[in-house]
């Protein structure tokens, strides 16, 4: 296409444009849409469903043209709206944020809110606090973890275990879940954090698959695909929220009446806490020596290894500092679920906390909660469309990416920079 | 180990090599020249391989007995069709995001690999669909001791085209006025383009070329197994991006080394150990490959530069 009738298209060259996407989407249909394989006694024979390809060839058309029209038309205003985004002054970011995180303390209490709602929201939080830790890997140190839902995985397993075989408390195993996520994220960076960028991906990618594999066939302590079911539930300083327990209830000693609602109110805020744990620890950490040398080697590996940084110290604190976060989430989703298993824990929830991360524009905290409502939240109230559920989830994926490839709210600048100096003090330099 | 058994492994081994050299080619040429994981590839094999069923099916309704014309009907089909949509997902999901940052990509390929698999899954259901068995012969060879080897046509039809596929390859990116564009567009992208190469048609042909060829594994696979269902993609795409990366990623003999040594893995891991634990193996070659070799077995050492 020359450069010239892209920048103006014509309307016939739009048509023309529009029709030859409708061929190849027919010609894309032909094979998969059109026809449909089906079971027969007799082996598999075919459905043949040509008009599907007509639906979809004309869908690419319209879409294609609207598209184009739209791009003529209205390019100019929407670009106008998307490109005051990234401008918004940090600060105002910032009482944004903190506005969140107030409306989020007081959601419970209003009339609307009800259970059903506060469950879901709790498990968009699951998914904001597993983007927040990753992103201390992935924004901040820079380094690209497909496989951060193992250390999800340790975190729950590691609760169930050590609640079930040596009956310690939620409150216990929690720090201790943090713990030994860290410890295997230690345990695996250390021989391969001096790997490049994307040898790092598969390696961490492996990682993954390798603890999900073994969840599954280590019978005898994971207990396999069936999972562990019965895990206990929190308390909060050891009120039971059961109707009744051996212990103190909540409802008993605050003397209200029991409703089961309590627990997931009380989970709620459980997870909102540590997801605000997650936050304030990446943005003071940040300001700290071991945060500035994160971002320093993300922006320049050699030029850190010349004035004396150890790399592979420095990435794998971040490394464990992510994971342990990781731990923590995945302690909570065992104690909300009480039952986890290895489906939990496919490739498919790491590449849904990295799409959160990245999508949120990697480094900005609000733009990993819009993610995390966008991917996690939006499928969850559109429960109805079933099979096409993932469908969208993919393409939404595809689609805001393609809309803004520096992610919703890009932040990625260092958080120090050497003072850029004003135009008037150049001015005054002899 | 006797030797029936080592020789009989190593012939299933070199069956499974060559599926996993064909899809870690798609990998890895993509990766060399425009540095991004095309996740959505190993879904382009699985369409490639619901192509080729659909493709035998519908030569069997129309009465199309020849079982080698019958093959060669589906792997042209097969190639065209899935080369077309390694081409569209280029198009559409990979070209708009070029000079983005460097997770933009991924991230929307990682996309476009769930919006193929829930779309097969839509159109052709979720059950899993077989295939009689259409390459029936086989041959015992004796190794003495009275102990067999069998060795199936089916599993020679694959080496060989294998083989026979990745010569021609090779010779395509070697000696080709398409193959130099491509080696040029790897080095230096924007000095292709200035040199009057088109890069965005060089690239978008690398999605083609790789397309076809995870179509042929495809289609071997609908032959081999018989079964089929739309989520083979997701762990033959990782095995065969683990070969990429054991090979060293961006190398083309590498990616076919690397495939043959996953596929050697996988058939003499079960000799020993338990099956169950195979994926922990290859996983686990890989990254003991990676501490010793960082750049895998046949990457070159890339020179860092400030």
């Amino acid at each position: 296409m020359a450069a010239a009738d892209r920048q103006r298209p014509p309307f016939v060259a739009m048509l023309r444009d529009s029709a030859l996407a409708a061929v190849v989407a027919a010609l894309l249909a032909v094979p998969l849409l059109g026809v449909r394989l089906v079971d027969n006694a007799s082996g598999l024979t075919l459905d043949r469903r040509l008009p599907l390809v007509l639906y979809a060839a004309a869908a690419v058309f319209a879409g294609r043209l609207l598209l184009s029209l739209a791009g003529r038309y209205l390019a100019p205003s929407l670009r106008g709206m998307t490109a005051s985004l990234p401008g918004m002054p940090r600060n105002s970011l910032v009482i944004f944020g903190w506005v969140l995180v107030a409306a989020a303390l007081l959601l419970p209490w209003m009339p609307f809110a009800e259970r059903n709602l506060i469950d879901k929201l709790t498990l968009i939080l699951i998914y904001v606090m597993l983007g927040w830790g990753l992103n201390i890997v992935v924004g901040l140190a820079g380094l690209l973890d497909l496989g951060y839902v193992a250390f999800y995985a340790i975190g729950a397993y590691a609760y169930a275990l050590l609640s079930m075989h040596f009956g310690l408390s939620f409150w216990i195993c929690l720090p201790l879940a943090g713990l030994i996520a860290a410890m295997f994220g230690i345990a695996l960076g250390f021989p391969v954090l001096r790997l490049r960028g994307d040898y790092l991906a598969i390696v961490t990618l492996g990682f993954g698959e390798i603890i999900r594999v073994v969840l599954l066939n280590w019978q005898a302590v994971t207990n396999g695909p069936n999972g562990i079911t019965g895990i206990e539930r929190p308390t909060l300083f050891g009120l039971s929220f059961s109707r009744a327990a051996d212990g103190p209830t909540f409802a008993g000693f605050f003397g209200i009446e029991y409703a089961p609602a309590q627990r997931v109110y009380f989970l709620y805020y459980l997870i909102l806490a540590l997801a605000m744990l997650t936050t304030l620890f990446a943005q003071r950490i940040r300001r700290l020596p071991t945060g500035r040398a994160w971002e320093a080697l993300r922006e320049d590996e050699i030029a850190c290894r010349s004035l004396g940084m150890n790399p592979v110290t420095v990435k794998l604190s971040a490394f464990a500092i992510g994971a342990s976060f990781a731990g923590l989430a995945g302690s909570f989703f065992a104690t909300r679920q009480g039952f986890i298993s290895p489906e939990s824990f496919s490739f498919i929830e790491s590449a849904t906390i990295l799409a959160i991360v990245v999508l949120g524009g990697m480094g900005s905290q609000i733009g990993i909660v819009l993610a995390a409502v966008l991917l996690v939240g939006l499928p969850e109230w559109f429960r109805d469309l079933a099979e096409y559920r993932m469908l969208v989830f993919g393409g939404a994926m595809v689609l805001i990416m393609l809309w803004r490839p520096q992610g919703l709210l890009s932040r990625r600048e260092p958080t120090v920079l050497l003072d850029p100096k004003p135009a008037s003090a150049e001015a005054t330099v002899p | 180990m006797t030797i029936d058994i080592f020789l009989q492994q190593l012939v299933n081994g070199l069956t499974l090599g060559a599926f996993y050299g064909l899809i870690a080619l798609g990998y890895t040429m993509v990766y060399g020249i425009i540095g991004m994981i095309n996740f959505a590839h190993g879904d382009i094999y699985m369409i490639g391989a619901f192509v080729a069923l659909i493709g035998f099916v519908v030569l069997s309704t129309i009465g199309v007995v020849s079982v080698p014309l019958a093959i060669l009907i589906v792997l042209v089909m097969a190639m065209f069709f899935t080369a077309c949509y390694g081409w569209a997902v280029e198009r559409i999901a990979y070209r708009p995001l070029r000079g983005s940052p460097r997770l933009a990509p991924l991230i929307s390929a990682i996309g476009m690999s769930i919006v193929l698999q829930n779309y097969v899954q839509i159109a052709q259901g979720a059950r899993t669909k077989s295939l009689q068995p259409i390459v029936n012969g086989q041959y015992s060879i004796d190794v003495g001791n009275g102990a067999h080897v069998t060795v199936s046509l089916l599993q020679i039809i694959i080496i060989v085209l294998t083989v026979a596929l990745m010569a021609g390859f090779t010779w395509v990116i070697r000696s080709t006025p398409l193959g130099r564009a491509q080696r040029a567009t790897e080095q230096d992208a924007t000095m292709a383009a200035l040199l009057g190469v088109n890069v965005n048609r060089t690239i978008s042909i690398t999605f083609v070329i790789g397309a076809s060829l995870a179509a042929v594994a495809g289609m071997m696979a609908t032959l081999y197994y018989g079964v089929i269902d739309f989520y083979i993609g997701f762990i033959a795409g990782i095995k065969a991006f683990t070969a990429a990366v054991l090979g060293g990623i961006g190398s083309l003999p590498g990616a076919m080394l690397g495939g043959l040594a996953i596929g050697l893995i996988e058939s003499f891991w079960p000799v020993f150990f338990d099956l169950a634990y195979r994926d922990v193996a290859v996983f686990g070659v890989l990254i003991l490959v990676l501490i010793f070799r960082p750049t895998g077995l046949l990457g070159r050492p890339e020179i860092e530069k400030v």
